[in-house]
């Protein structure tokens, strides 16, 4: 199982994961092939069956999603259809709320994050995240990047230094701030503390970075410049998004899956569900669902 | 509202909204009463405290007062070096601090991180009462049972009596650690969800998240927490008076029984005083000095505390 999923190509994809296999069989038949999103492209994560429930209440169910090296995954769909509790299905963030219980699995080259092989910390430190609203930590700008260094490993002074400059180059921050390194992380405008909590989340060289809405905060300028920053370190650091903004999911995805609600059988209130899952040029030109069609020209307008 | 009114002067509230204004008016001028208050209050204790300071100072110098060891005003011949109860006063607050700021802390930290819902259900309400005891049961469990049982066991430096600044100073750390555990954990509570959440998605083990950013993020709240906690200790009568004896010794033995400013006040102020005496100024006099001393604590703590502020925001 762990080999297969290492170097999963499509026909191994489409032996275990019947269901997107069929997503993207249908891919080549019709010939598509988006500049980036292109099947050789290894697939690094996978959700197979993944669903959560708060309590009794079934906030999501049945996501099936590969997530593949050097692309970019948008997750949209309207507010409260569980994109939030997917992508934090990701990293185990999850564990820390105790009514949250996750089923189905969660692969990570081949290891399902919620069984015995893996650890939280260990999850986590791999599969780094950026939050909705920039939550940099009330320390100095130098300090917020090399937290995640040093508890994962306690570099020296010289490679903490030699992290914290690399880190914040990569997250375009680095000729920004290299002057007041030791000033508080909160002298910061809103766009920089973003780009400082990627930094912070690249400090501890992760292999996946989740992103819950991380522009949802920001005005258009420091938008275009978190865009432009993702687009650039993809191919370093897949990447997945929650977004509600269509045109952003457009603009910078390679891949989208579209979730939606429905009230299921016996519930009171509407369960998430994946509607849809494939290339971005795809979901945008040719939706395959209706309910997919539908959100996008009312969204995009 | 009708278009008439609104012809007449579009700028002008309608009548509702009028008497609105007014009661917030009332509002505030009442709130103001209050506030003045307060701080006609404290005025009051100032001027009481001061007057019959001054008739002592002018009878017992500031130097017989601030330089000499013995304590026995109100003896015959009298002797007013007030060291001893200052450093019967420092002794039982170091004590208490020293048990209730890392003891509360921890219990803190448990009951914001670490303790299952049911667990904290039971334990909150247990610290509330314990906070809610009279300070004379705490006297009465310091002689019965912290003084024989823990104080005459951990001392081993010297002959510990049955009155010791030990006692008083173990006993008041206990009744001020739920005070401190609720403030502390209060500030904790404070710190942002997003902040915590930032530390454990980088890989953070609890303890680590606990030590690298809930506490940082708290310090300030958990400094002010400590500074009321040592204030209330400084401030505590009835169980020092009890615990530690009313003999005020000049000496660091921790073991022996001294006395405190406060205490001292209570002692002096039980017996009879006539008023007018110089034993009845001398109650005022370290009234005031108590004052004093709690006030430089206070400023003192209240720099401290700006300065973390301004380090993180
Ligand atoms: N911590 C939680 N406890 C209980 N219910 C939650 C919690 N977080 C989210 N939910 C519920 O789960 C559903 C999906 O929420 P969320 O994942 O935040 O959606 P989205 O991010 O797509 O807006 C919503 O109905 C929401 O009310
Ligand atoms: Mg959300």
């Amino acid at each position: 199982m762990v080999d297969k999923m290492v170097n999963a190509t499509i026909p191994e994809v489409s032996s275990t994961l019947p269901k997107v296999g069929s997503v993207l069989r249908m891919n080549l038949a019709e010939g598509q092939s988006s500049s980036s999103a292109n099947f050789a492209n290894e697939m690094i994560m996978e959700s197979v069956g993944l669903q959560v429930h708060y309590g009794d209440f079934l906030a999501v169910r049945d996501v099936n999603l590969t997530i593949h090296k050097s692309e970019i995954t948008a997750l949209i769909g309207p507010s409260g259809c569980g994109k939030s509790t997917i992508i934090r299905c990701f990293n185990r963030m999850n564990d820390l709320i105790p009514s949250a219980k996750v089923g189905g699995n969660v692969f990570y080259k081949g290891i399902d994050l919620y069984g015995p092989e893996a650890n939280s910390g260990e999850v986590r430190r791999r599969i780094g995240m950026v939050f909705q609203k920039p939550n940099p930590f009330p320390k100095s700008i130098y300090e917020n990047v090399a937290f995640g260094p040093k508890v994962n490993g306690k570099p020296s002074k010289k490679e903490t230094d030699e992290i914290v400059e690399r880190s914040l180059k990569r997250a375009a921050l680095w000729e920004e701030v290299k002057d007041r390194l030791k000033q508080s992380a909160f002298s910061l405008s809103g766009g920089q503390q973003q780009r400082l909590c990627i930094a912070r989340a690249l400090a501890v060289n992760p292999d996946v970075l989740l992103m819950d809405e991380p522009c949802s905060a920001l005005d258009p300028i420091a938008t275009a410049r978190i865009e432009d920053l993702m687009a650039e370190i993809k191919t370093e650091y897949p990447i997945i998004i929650v977004t509600h903004n269509m045109q952003q999911a457009a603009r910078v995805s390679d891949r989208t899956a579209f979730f939606n609600t429905e009230i299921g059988a016996n519930a009171t209130r509407p369960t998430g569900v994946l509607v849809e899952y494939d290339t971005t040029r795809k979901i945008f030109s040719n939706p395959s669902d209706t309910r997919t069609e539908q959100y996008i020209s009312g969204r995009m307008g | 509202m009708s278009t008439s009114i609104a012809a007449i002067n579009e700028l002008q509230p309608s009548g509702r909204k009028l008497r609105q204004q007014r009661v917030e008016k009332l509002i505030k001028f009442f709130l103001m009463i209050v506030a003045a208050s307060g701080m006609l209050i404290t005025t009051g204790v100032v001027v009481a405290l001061v007057r019959p300071s001054i008739d002592f100072f002018r009878s017992i110098s500031l130097g017989e007062f601030l330089g000499t060891t013995a304590w026995f005003p109100l003896y015959e011949p009298p002797d007013y070096g007030v060291w001893p109860l200052i450093i019967g006063t420092f002794s039982v607050m170091l004590i208490a601090v020293v048990i209730a700021v890392p003891g509360g802390l921890a219990i803190a930290f448990y009951l914001s991180q670490y303790a299952s819902d049911s667990i904290r259900r039971k334990l909150k309400p247990i610290l509330e009462i314990l906070a809610g005891v009279p300070t004379v049961v705490f006297g009465f469990f310091a002689i019965n049972f912290i003084g024989p049982n823990i104080a005459a066991k951990i001392w081993v430096f010297s002959d510990i009596g049955f009155y010791s600044s030990l006692s008083a100073g173990i006993t008041v750390g206990l009744m001020i650690m739920p005070m401190m555990t609720t403030l502390s954990e209060d500030a904790m509570a404070a710190v942002p969800r997003a902040l915590v959440e930032g530390a454990y998605a980088l890989g953070a083990t609890k303890r680590e998240t606990c030590t690298g950013v809930i506490f940082p993020a708290a310090l300030s709240g958990i400094i002010a927490a400590g500074v009321i906690a040592m204030s209330r200790a400084i401030g505590e009568t009835t169980i020092v008076l009890l615990a530690a004896g009313s003999t005020a010794n000049f000496t660091f033995d921790v073991g022996q029984p001294m006395q405190t400013m406060s205490s001292f006040i209570g002692f002096a102020g039980l017996g009879d005083q006539p008023t007018g005496s110089t034993g009845y100024q001398t109650i005022f006099a370290v009234g005031s000095l108590l004052f004093v001393i709690t006030f430089i604590l206070n400023m003192f703590s209240r720099k401290i505390v700006a300065r973390f502020r301004e380090v993180y925001e």
